[in-house]
């Protein structure tokens, strides 16, 4: 038997995870023409990093909650380790490296590691408790974080890094850069980050996603959610797995925060609050637990709609509730599924 | 701080068949007991399970039979006594350790991955009889395969036990009640256990459908050559299939023998039909 028997067998999967690549591919191609022949307007133009970085917010999260099953509050945390640890170190980087994809690809990998770290180490308490009280706790910690990155202060001189809390003490030479501000945040960023990084990016997530779950930790991941004691009483370490899929999650999360931060000049840890967080969750429980390519959707548009309603000035938050609710009630209506499954090939052959 | 019984071998007076006479046993219970709630849920269980044994544990509802596999597989830390698994103590391991050191277990009311596949199901319990690790599977090296390819083979291998490698790819959940019991005890197996304990197999299932169930049984236990004990309500199965019973109420055990000993023991009449009572 050969591992093309293996994937038949998992034709269904197999279908979803090529069409999840096919379409966001298409998407980049037909974005990236639009823009090059100026079809697009400046402002969607400059919505495309960001839409790139929600999008792989939204599927570092569907690891943690539709995969392993864990309602985490605080993801906007992570997003914001990674975005100040990115852009620090593309500053400090900023005179070695002059290639700016080189450097940015380097930033995101530095806002990668120490998001995992910041996520293994909140990993250690919040993954002993279950539920509601998981999702407390990680709410906590995602302001925890904001709170302390709002007091942090670091920059560099000739005598090397210092870093300081609370208080400007670093006391910095001259000649000196003070790159995190506290509550000031970063300022005068190099904007590196380009729509193909954004692009790269997400298949990298959608790489290390789809490929986790269909290996013997994704169907560990998959087993603790569905059934915690039959899943002891298989020999399955329910920690290491679940701190597996939380340390992923919150690397991914870190690289796209650093991506997001590249896009604007200034960045303050007030921009990953907990409204963040709860946007972030809304696109993976729009989209779908589970489905990775409803939640890249759901990112999409939710990032599109709320300028696309600036034209209805102050009807626009309620015209954007509106449109939410309508979304989920279509999502789970029975007979709009019932034609989706009648119109949509792919869905058909696997109602069979 | 928890009392703990010192090991003292006593004879257990287990019923072991001839051919597990002269080797170790698989399972040795002494004096093992839990109170929960302030009442003796099991008290001074002592069995002996011979390694290729399949034994009986019965008796009336509430009698704590269930207790005992929870102890066994260590859902429940017991208060008293000693288990020793393959001659070795048990003692501070936690359910997943007990399943790595030779327990595998199937549940009363049926606990399947319900989302998974069927073959998911099976490949999720030799998880660690995989080595790969997560850098691995992300990029798809080599062993990454090869080991996939080998685990699902054996996957199917064991489901062709029970006739269901054609349901291989449907989710666990969609499987009719009596493929979902026999998928728990191939999932079971599949963590290659020594003692394997099954909880009310044939809960709910037919007569044709039980006397499937005991030739099922029978065949794993000639092809794996393990020891099982399984807890039934369905006498004709527990009568046909153990090679020795121990019966339990109130939490203690009240005989112990072969099936045609407890069939004729008065104290196993009383517990399940009560006392004659005299004119």
């Amino acid at each position: 038997m050969t591992m093309r028997r293996l994937i038949n067998l998992k034709r269904v999967e197999a279908r979803r995870i090529y069409l999840t690549y096919a379409v966001v591919i298409a998407a980049y191609v037909i974005c990236q023409v639009m823009s090059s022949t100026k079809f697009l307007s400046s402002s969607m133009r400059g919505m495309l990093v960001p839409i790139c970085a929600y999008m792989v917010m939204s599927v570092s999260l569907n690891l943690v909650v539709g995969i392993s099953g864990e309602l985490s509050l605080g993801h906007a945390g992570f997003m914001s380790v990674g975005a100040f640890s990115g852009v620090a170190s593309a500053i400090l980087m900023q005179g070695v490296i002059t290639n700016a994809p080189v450097r940015l690809a380097l930033a995101m990998i530095v806002a990668a590691v120490f998001a995992a770290f910041a996520g293994f180490v909140i990993g250690i308490p919040v993954l002993r408790l279950k539920g509601d009280y998981l999702a407390i706790v990680t709410l906590a910690f995602g302001e925890i974080i904001k709170s302390l990155l709002n007091n942090f202060y670091f920059g560099m001189d000739s005598q090397g890094l210092h870093f300081s809390m609370l208080t400007d003490t670093t006391r910095l030479l001259k000649g000196g850069r003070l790159i995190i501000r506290g509550p000031m945040g970063i300022s005068g960023i190099q904007k590196i980050a380009t729509f193909p990084a954004g692009f790269i990016l997400l298949m990298i997530a959608l790489m290390v996603v789809f490929n986790l779950v269909n290996s013997r930790s994704g169907r560990a991941f998959m087993a603790i959610r569905d059934d915690r004691i039959a899943a002891e009483s298989i020999g399955l370490d329910i920690t290491k797995y679940k701190m597996m899929a939380f340390v992923t999650s919150a690397a991914l999360a870190g690289a796209a925060g650093a991506l997001f931060a590249m896009n604007y000049s200034t960045i303050v840890a007030n921009k990953f609050d907990f409204n963040t967080s709860i946007l972030i969750l809304v696109f993976v429980v729009l989209g779908g637990q589970g489905n990775m390519l409803g939640g890249i959707i759901a990112a999409a548009v939710l990032t599109i709609l709320p300028e696309k309603l600036r034209q209805f000035s102050d009807y626009r938050m309620l015209l954007y509730a509106i449109i939410l609710i309508v979304m989920m009630l279509a999502t789970n209506n029975d007979e709009i599924k019932n034609f989706l499954n009648r119109i949509n090939p792919f869905r058909r052959k696997e109602a069979e | 701080m928890k009392a703990k019984t010192k090991y003292v071998p006593v004879p257990s007076k287990a019923i072991l068949p001839d051919r597990d006479a002269a080797r170790d046993p698989v399972l040795e219970c002494v004096n093992l007991g839990i109170t929960l709630g302030g009442i003796k849920a099991v008290d001074n269980f002592n069995l002996t399970i011979g390694r290729t044994e399949i034994a009986g544990l019965i008796g009336p509802n509430g009698a704590g039979k269930t207790t005992v596999f929870n102890l066994l597989t260590k859902v429940y830390q017991p208060t008293t006594g000693t288990i020793l698994l393959n001659g070795r103590d048990t003692h501070g391991m936690n359910t997943m350790q007990v399943n790595r050191a030779g327990i595998a277990r199937t549940f009363q009311n049926i606990r399947l991955f319900r989302n998974l596949s069927v073959v998911d199901n099976v490949k999720a319990a030799m998880n660690n009889e995989m080595h790969y690790n997560m850098f691995s599977a992300i990029l798809r090296l080599p062993n990454y395969r090869r080991e996939e390819v080998a685990a699902h083979r054996r996957a199917l291998k064991l489901l062709s036990i029970f006739d269901m490698q054609n349901m291989a790819d449907v989710p666990a959940g969609s499987l009719p009640y009596g493929a979902q019991r026999r998928l728990e005890i191939v999932r079971a197996l599949a963590t290659n256990p020594s003692l394997l304990l099954l909880d009310e197999p044939a809960a709910g299932m037919n007569p044709s459908e039980t006397a499937d169930l005991m030739d099922n049984i029978r065949k794993v236990h000639e092809m794996f050559q393990i020891a099982i004990i399984l807890i039934e309500h369905d006498m004709s199965l527990v009568m046909n299939i153990c090679e020795g019973i121990c019966v339990l109420n109130f939490g203690q055990i009240i005989a112990k023998g072969t099936p045609d000993e407890i069939q004729n023991n008065p104290a196993v009449i009383e517990a399940y039909l009560g006392r004659r009572k005299e004119v």
